[in-house]
């Protein structure tokens, strides 16, 4: 455990990406042994990210959900157009004979719904803040991505669940 | 935690009660029912009817198909299946984070304990077993601060009930392409159902203090929660009619005629 928080405190430390480019820069990891956190993006405490560009809010699962959750193998999106509140529930994931719940970080109507996911769910491994993105919102209240943790924050929060069990 | 006892209850109806505790009540609870009420083929929430099943069977022995709101397998439940069922807070184990493997070893311990001395008994690639043999299916939901897992013990089982499925496509490594009888096992050849009740009630008295809840003031309670509409259902006749015409080697056989 102790070899595992000062591989990722490392880690953290070398981190590259940053929220004011275009897009977001590849996740740096030394090994696939804990999770990458990426700079720009905010968390919730279900572990979901949010990044927000403008108009639109993009959500998905973080990459230590998706390495504790074990290999997708189904995900469930809500339709488009329907309406979720902060910390409610969204759709879900299936891994190891488990459903999950995804919670929204914030409020919205979903606009787009990552269709690739229905053929290829392991994306949300592969890919957590890329192509394995799994909604996109209209945030009716922006001011609600204050009330959620930055990568700093995120990171510490990770390792002290993690040491915690 | 709340223990609830039923015997017969049709496993529609105890996965409505399952999914509604689990979203609307804030108690932990142990479910047991002894049996349900006849045949039903219970798929997990990504189930495809077309890939698991034998439907031209199941449709003309009108076998009921049920979708659960867990993840996982299929499993064929009768009157000789006995359902164990843990629904609980995310705290209500000191240390366990909610995500399945940790469960599945919380309740994987829990049964080392319920089979202590019985068979050759462990939780193989997430199925419970005898030696390489599967007796008992699980499955589990989790939500942001509660989850619940819940098995399907085959203390005994019909053979011909088995001849609806199809191999899946996915499978534990152990299986090692055998058919589903040479897969599978009976409980009732190592316990007496009567023991392995007193055993589980027994295992989980030394994590929890019980306290038995009346069936009947839990269904009601259940049901005056208009809010709260279960997603698991009986799937119709026409979308297994419309499963099988979709696939390629069922659906061409049909249009043939």
């Amino acid at each position: 455990m102790a070899l595992r928080m000062w591989a990722s405190s490392t880690a953290n430390a070398l981190r590259i990406s940053c929220a004011s480019k275009a897009h977001l820069s590849p996740a740096f990891s030394l090994s696939r042994c804990f999770s990458s956190v990426l700079d720009g993006l905010k968390y919730a405490s279900s572990h979901e990210w949010v990044k927000h560009e403008g108009p639109v809010a993009t959500i998905g699962i973080t990459d230590h959900a998706q390495d504790h959750l074990g290999e997708v193998v189904f995900v469930e999106l809500p339709e488009p157009g329907s309406s979720v509140s902060q910390g409610s529930s969204f759709g879900a994931v299936e891994s190891v004979k488990a459903t999950s719940d995804v919670n929204t970080p914030i409020s919205g109507e979903v606009v787009e719904v990552n269709s690739k996911l229905t053929e290829s769910p392991g994306l949300i491994n592969k890919s957590p803040y890329e192509d394995g993105w799994m909604i996109k919102l209209k945030p009716s209240n922006p001011s609600e991505l204050e009330s959620l943790m930055g990568s700093k924050e995120y990171t510490k929060f990770c390792e002290e669940e993690d040491a915690a069990h | 935690m709340n223990r609830i006892k039923l015997k017969g209850v049709p496993i529609l109806q105890q996965l409505h009660l399952e999914e509604c505790l689990l979203r609307t009540s804030s108690h932990n609870w142990c479910i047991i029912n002894q049996g349900t009420n006849r045949p039903t083929i219970v798929m997990g929430v990504s189930g495809k009817p077309a890939e698991l099943l034998k439907i031209e069977s199941v449709l003309c022995d009108q076998i009921p198909v049920v979708r659960r709101f867990t993840g996982g397998g299929t499993v064929v439940v009768d009157p000789n299946t006995i359902f164990v069922t843990f629904i609980c807070n995310k705290d209500a184990v000191a240390g366990l984070q909610p995500y399945p493997q940790p469960i599945m070893s919380w309740t994987g311990a829990l049964y080392n304990k319920v089979f202590q001395g019985i068979g050759d008994f462990h939780l193989r690639e997430n199925d419970y077993v005898f030696g390489d043999r599967k007796f008992g299916g699980n499955a589990q939901s989790i939500t942001k601060n509660r989850w619940i897992h819940h098995t399907s013990f085959l203390w005994d089982y019909e053979v011909r009930n088995m001849a609806y499925w199809k191999l899946p496509a996915r499978a534990p490594e152990y299986r090692l392409a055998r058919g589903h009888l040479e897969f599978i096992c009976r409980m009732k050849d190592s316990m007496s159902r009567s023991e392995f009740i007193s055993r589980t009630i027994e295992a989980t008295k030394t994590r929890f203090s019980l306290r038995p809840a009346e069936a009947e003031s839990i269904e009601n309670t259940a049901s005056v929660n208009t809010k709260f509409c279960p997603t698991t259902r009986l799937l119709t006749k026409h979308e297994l009619e419309a499963a099988a015409f979709a696939s390629p080697s069922l659906g061409s056989l049909s249009r043939s005629f």
